[in-house]
């Protein structure tokens, strides 16, 4: 075992050495301690063989009771700080973990999914802290009882140490060997399990075929079948499993066994007294768990480095997305510009040959038909998505050239799928700059205001889980007052205005045209109704602008505009049921 | 089924109802629990013999010099050991087997319940739910029968063992070493309590931080945009934080909780030899029997601490068999009546009567509403709201708001082996017709039957088997490709290929690595969407049903696919009665009759070209979906010009 990720955490660690140093010296002082007591023990005994006075007896008393007490303080203090520096290293490795996703790209988390990460955050995490608490204390305990425990038995006799600690070290081969067998087999069991967990979400799911094909009764031979397999894997588990216990307790017995019979038979011959004899056995006893522990510390720590790996994925994961060597610009105008713009997601391109010039304060609109690349190229402006070199200009800047703060700063993005925190509406719209009067201000263009009047904590009402649920329009007129909030010079609405009826959608737009008139506005829609106003529309197909210009012109071509216009003047009427002719 | 029917009232349900319904589980087994318990017991004396023996073998041995008799004590320390190895794998492997076979017969009543339950129980219990009553809830049980109840019956008879030998060995030296029990108690209390409401803290941070994860690594693209990276990091820094706290909150109880055992096990130790070492010196106890008072005395605590523990799993197991009996009592809604319609030949005649119906009743709050309405639906007639009382219209008098209704008012028959289109915008109410035909869901008012026979009065069996439904979505059970055709029906490989080849399934199957034997997934992911079509078709074909239900695809395929498809729905329809929610060209046209639906009204109805020529809602419906795939059949319009 090299553990090349265990080894990355050594850093940390030694970083904290003073706290290490110190929960392994009370580890050390508690096992001397611990030994000690039967060493009272021993001689309370032996002079009970011969006579003793009662005073004697409570001084022994007095002894053990004292040195219990000194070791239980010596025993927390190693808990609270062996155990509290893992938890103190999960909480550090946490916050780097989350520091590092904050970091990282709309790419990265298209790749990975989020119960995955959140599961490395949680899961993997503990597993790790397993490997650094416990783990390290255990590891270290059993080291020092042994040594303690083996030194005081090979005080009291060599011989019979070394007749009993002939089965002890089978205990130690028993666990590592069986411990494995255990192991896989009871990944077999969880195996079988998942298996039947699919089982039942794969029937669940196709709930409406069942019925309809009446297979009722063949998905419970199925799942029987599944059902009697999981049972007979367990089967082959618990009788390694179940074996593995008595087996530690027998050959701990053999231990005993030996004490008793040979350690009997000294006493006789007086080569040991009576008081040892007792006290070897204790000693004997104080092995039986450490020996137990050395083979679970062994699985601990493997799976911690596979846990550990799995989090180290995550940190070693390169931002793509990053200021290099930016250019000193503040303030922006927002001119925006494509440039033969070719983008893809690996090999499959999204765009191709993308040139388009909008000046500084005027709206474009872009429409075409679901995958065309609309979202993407619009993506591509605030760096969400990171375009080649050369190709996305702002105010003549490359965007990969600006400071991403104030290229971001600069940009106001309104995404298709309206995000909030459950956090109160205040809190989303200023999400930015914290701004409680431009919030406000937003607010009101974005047509929030009235639905704000509606709830009794007016903008202070938390919104998800543990406050009011927005309908979805709603939802989107924050998101669009959260970007109009942060005053941006050029703003994107990537069909941010879908769940939004069209009558409220053109209010909306109304109250915004004296912001967009003085900054550049991207319309992302499927609404020919959303776009008619702009001052140049682009429809877009598989990757390429198709057709350019006003809304009277585009009509008039005939072509996918016209023909989208004509559409969703039809769905209209349908929606409204009125009969034609 | 084996769960009895005893749990009529519900409410107030209690611990003890609980257990008494999972002691109904261990009845089968009642022989393997008996013989475990017997093990238990006897365990719980073996156990008892080692100190013992250790006595035996320094009063009688050791102290007198008898060296050669220590070999026969040796010995039966040995027999004892190999009978406690023996019966403690016995105990372990029955019992936990015991436990399997529980937990199987669990599962198998969650899962047969599962399948009884009407189509709707799906619509508000997500699948993820309900997977857990499966998997998790079941094993919390299990724990129960495993490691929690029986092995506290063991604990407490080791500790009345000890304590039966001590009072034996000297009575009033045993109650010395008792006089440390109430502490124990009180200090386990304190642990119970404190290490519960730290780890209930605990819990809630770690909700906590979950929730936080979820909620930002969601929203990550939001949170760069309005550059919150650093607040955030801070906020999450807080509740990390906090989590932090709580778990060092809880190791302090567990720092404290196992020194002071220890303290108190020495403490008894202490009076032991104070005590017990006078009574040595006075003569009046063995030193033998002071060492094996030692010895049982240090056995003694290590239970006593693992009950709290098991106080927990017995909890555990309680909220998870209340979960699952929760389950088991859920009546299924669509069920067959007692006297059920079976009839021998089913000639596939369909009607819909003045069909009314909604997916969830409202709320009949009678008097004062106590569930809150809203506000915009002003008063409601209750009348509207009784079920229907067989066949027959209500007056038009007491109409229900129709709103609620997904279906009104729909009446149409389709004879034997004809055909019919259902055609609307989305939301328009086809689905729901389809879903009442097949009876997932009964009507409100009205009546939906088969050869004149209401669905209501049918057995469910039989109704469904004569009919077969292909939904867009084609749903795969992971298995190969003949048993996602045959399912579980007995269908020959004959007929399974027969069928294939009908549908012009055949060729790609051939063409698999496997044939017919190929293993799909879960998700089909190995099959094309086309290839999926074809493969449901192959599915109903085999079954041969005199119904069939289709529900069209919407997504396109190629060329070639499409018209294997159009040719293989053209067969499956051919002398069947077909109900078709249309989104095909060829399939509209071809149909005896199309229902064009509109909010869950009928709105037209008669043949394409008849349609056609009123100009109405159909038209501009052809206009919207079916006009393209006219033009798509001359040839492929491409995007081109780029400016």
């Amino acid at each position: 075992m090299t553990l090349p990720h265990l080894r990355r955490l050594a850093p940390a660690l030694a970083r904290r050495r003073r706290a290490l140093g110190l929960g392994l010296g009370a580890l050390a002082l508690t096992t001397l301690i611990s030994v000690a007591s039967p060493w009272v023990l021993r001689h309370a005994i032996d002079d009970l063989t011969l006579a003793v006075t009662r005073q004697k007896l409570w001084l022994y008393a007095g002894l053990i009771l004292a040195l219990v007490a000194l070791e239980g303080v010596f025993r927390y203090q190693m808990r609270m700080i062996l155990v509290g520096l893992s938890r103190d290293m999960e909480f550090d490795l946490r916050n780097q973990v989350f520091e590092h996703l904050t970091r990282l790209g709309a790419r990265y988390y298209q790749t990975n999914r989020i119960g995955e990460l959140m599961s490395r955050a949680t899961n993997d995490m503990s597993a790790v802290r397993m490997v650094l608490g416990p783990g390290i204390m255990y590891t270290a305990s059993t080291l020092a009882t042994f040594v303690a425990t083996v030194a005081m038995m090979l005080a009291i006799s060599p011989r019979l140490t070394l007749m009993t600690l002939v089965p002890l070290l089978l205990v130690s081969w028993l666990v590592r060997h069986y411990g494995r067998q255990v192991h896989d087999r009871y990944e077999e069991v969880q195996a079988q399990l998942a298996e039947m967990n699919a089982l039942v979400q794969e029937n669940l799911s196709g709930a409406r075929v069942v019925r309809a094909y009446a297979q009722e009764p063949a998905e419970e031979r199925r799942f029987a079948e599944a059902n009697r397999e999981y049972v007979a894997r367990n089967r082959r588990l618990v009788r390694i499993a179940g074996i593995l216990h008595p087996g530690i307790g027998f050959l701990m017995g053999l231990g005993s066994l030996t004490v008793l019979w040979l350690g009997g038979r000294m006493v006789v011959a007086r080569e040991v007294t009576l008081g040892e004899f007792v006290a070897f056995g204790v000693y004997l006893a104080m092995l039986h768990w450490p020996m137990i522990a050395l083979g679970w510390v062994v699985n601990l720590v493997e799976r911690g480095e596979a846990s550990l790996g799995r989090i180290h994925a995550i940190l070693d994961a390169i931002p793509e997305i990053r200021d290099e060597a930016p250019l000193p610009v503040t303030t922006l105008a927002g001119e925006v510009e494509f440039r033969g713009l070719d983008f893809a997601y690996g090999d499959e391109p999204v765009l191709e040959g993308i040139s388009l010039k909008v000046p500084a304060g005027s709206t474009v609109a872009i429409v075409g038909p679901t995958g065309c690349g609309k979202s993407t190229l619009v993506s591509l402006l605030p760096r969400l998505l990171d375009p080649p070199e050369g190709r996305v200009f702002v105010d003549g800047h490359d965007v990969r050239r600006l400071p991403l703060a104030t290229l971001r700063a600069a940009v106001g993005f309104v995404p298709q799928e309206s995000f909030l925190f459950s956090a109160t509406l205040r809190e989303n719209v200023a999400l930015a700059d914290g701004s409680a009067e431009r919030a406000l201000a937003a607010a009101r263009i974005a047509q929030l205001e009235k639905d704000v009047a509606g709830f009794a904590q007016g903008f202070d009402t938390r919104v998800g889980e543990r406050g009011v649920t927005l309908s979805g329009g709603q939802r989107q007129r924050t998101a669009l007052a959260r970007a109009l909030a942060t005053d941006p010079r050029i703003l994107v609405l990537d069909d941010a205005l879908s769940a939004v009826d069209t009558e409220t959608e053109e209010e909306i737009l109304s109250g915004l045209r004296g912001f967009m008139r003085q900054r550049t506005t991207f319309l992302v829609s499927h609404r020919v109704s959303t776009v008619k106003d702009a001052d140049l529309i682009v429809v877009m197909r598989e990757g390429r602008i198709v057709e350019r210009g006003r809304h009277d012109e585009l009509v008039a071509q005939g072509g996918f505009y016209a023909e989208l216009h004509r559409r969703q003047l039809l769905e209209r009427e349908i929606e409204t049921g009125e009969d034609a002719a | 089924m084996s769960q009895p029917d005893d749990d009529a009232l519900a409410p107030g349900r209690t611990d003890f109802g609980l257990l008494r319904r999972l002691l109904g589980y261990l009845r089968p087994h009642a022989t393997a629990v008996a013989v475990s318990f017997l093990l238990i017991v006897a365990l719980a004396g073996v156990d008892l013999v080692g100190p013992y023996l250790t006595k035996v073998a320094i009063d009688q041995h050791i102290t007198t010099g008898d060296a050669a008799g220590l070999a026969s004590v040796a010995g039966l320390y040995l027999l004892a050991m190999l009978v406690s190895f023996g019966l403690r794998f016995a105990q372990t492997y029955i019992m936990q087997m015991t436990g399997q076979r529980i937990m199987q017969d669990m599962r198998r009543d969650i899962y047969a319940h599962l399948q009884r339950l009407h189509v709707g129980y799906f619509d508000k219990n997500p699948v993820g739910r309900l997977m857990t009553r499966v998997t998790t809830d079941v094993d919390a049980v299990n724990e129960l029968f495993t490691s929690g109840v029986v092995t506290v019956f063991g604990d407490l008879f080791t500790l009345l063992g000890i304590m039966a030998v001590m009072l034996a060995l000297d009575w009033r030296l045993a109650l010395v070493s008792f006089a440390v029990i109430p502490l124990f108690f009180l200090l386990t209390d304190w642990f119970r309590r404190g290490a519960r409401q730290s780890f209930r803290e605990t819990r809630k941070w770690v909700a906590r931080i979950n929730a936080f994860l979820q909620e930002n690594l969601s929203g990550m693209s939001v949170l760069q945009l309005y550059r919150r990276e650093a607040g955030n990091r801070a906020a999450f820094a807080e509740v990390n934080r906090s989590h932090y706290d709580a778990n060092m909150r809880a190791i302090f109880y567990y720092a404290v909780f196992y020194p002071v055992i220890e303290l108190l096990a020495a403490v008894a130790t202490a009076l032991i030899l104070i005590y017990g070492g006078a009574q040595v010196l006075a003569g009046g106890l063995t030193l033998g029997a002071l060492v094996a008072f030692i010895q049982y005395s240090e056995r003694f605590w290590r239970p006593i601490s693992d009950l709290s523990e098991k106080f927990n799993v017995l909890q555990a197991a309680m909220a998870a068999s209340e979960r699952i009996f929760g389950l088991l009592d859920t009546a299924p809604l669509v069920v067959s009546p007692e006297r059920a319609a079976r009839p021998p030949q089913v000639t596939g005649h369909v009607s819909f009567d003045d069909v009314w119906f909604q997916y969830e009743k409202p709320p009949t709050g009678s008097g004062g509403a106590t569930q809150p309405t809203p506000a915009d639906n002003g008063p409601r007639s209750e009348v509207g709201f009784t079920p229907p009382s067989g066949a027959g219209g209500l007056g038009g008098a007491a109409q229900p708001p129709p709103e609620n209704y997904v279906l009104s008012e729909i009446s149409f028959t389709v004879d034997s082996g004809k055909s019919v289109a259902l055609v609307g915008a989305t939301g328009a109410g086809k689905t729901s017709i389809i879903s009442l035909l097949m009876r997932f869901y009964d009507v409100q008012r009205g009546r939906v039957a088969v050869d004149g026979t209401d669905v209501r009065e049918w057995d469910l069996e039989r109704l469904r088997s004569s009919m077969a439904l292909v939904l867009q979505d084609v749903h795969l059970f992971s298995g190969t490709i003949a048993s996602n055709i045959r399912l579980g029906s007995e269908i020959g490989m004959e007929r399974v290929r027969a069928a294939a080849e009908a549908v012009a399934a055949h060729r790609f199957i051939e063409r698999l690595p496997k044939g017919y034997d190929t293993e799909v997934t879960e998700r089909g992911s190995t099959l094309s969407v086309g290839q999926k079509q074809l493969l449901s078709f192959a599915r109903a074909l085999a079954h041969d049903p005199r119904v069939l239900i289709l529900d069209e695809a919407t997504s396109s395929v190629d060329t070639e696919t499409e018209q294997l498809i159009q040719a293989a729905l053209k067969l499956l329809m051919k002398g069947r009665t077909s109900i078709v929610i249309a989104h095909r060209l060829s399939t509209v046209q071809n149909v005896d009759e199309i229902l064009v639906l509109h909010k869950g009204r009928i709105r037209e109805r008669g043949t394409h070209q008849e349609l056609l020529a009123r100009r109405g809602m159909y038209w501009k419906l052809y206009e919207l979906q079916y006009k393209d795939q006219e033009l798509a059949a001359g040839g492929r319009a491409e995007a081109t010009a780029s400016a």
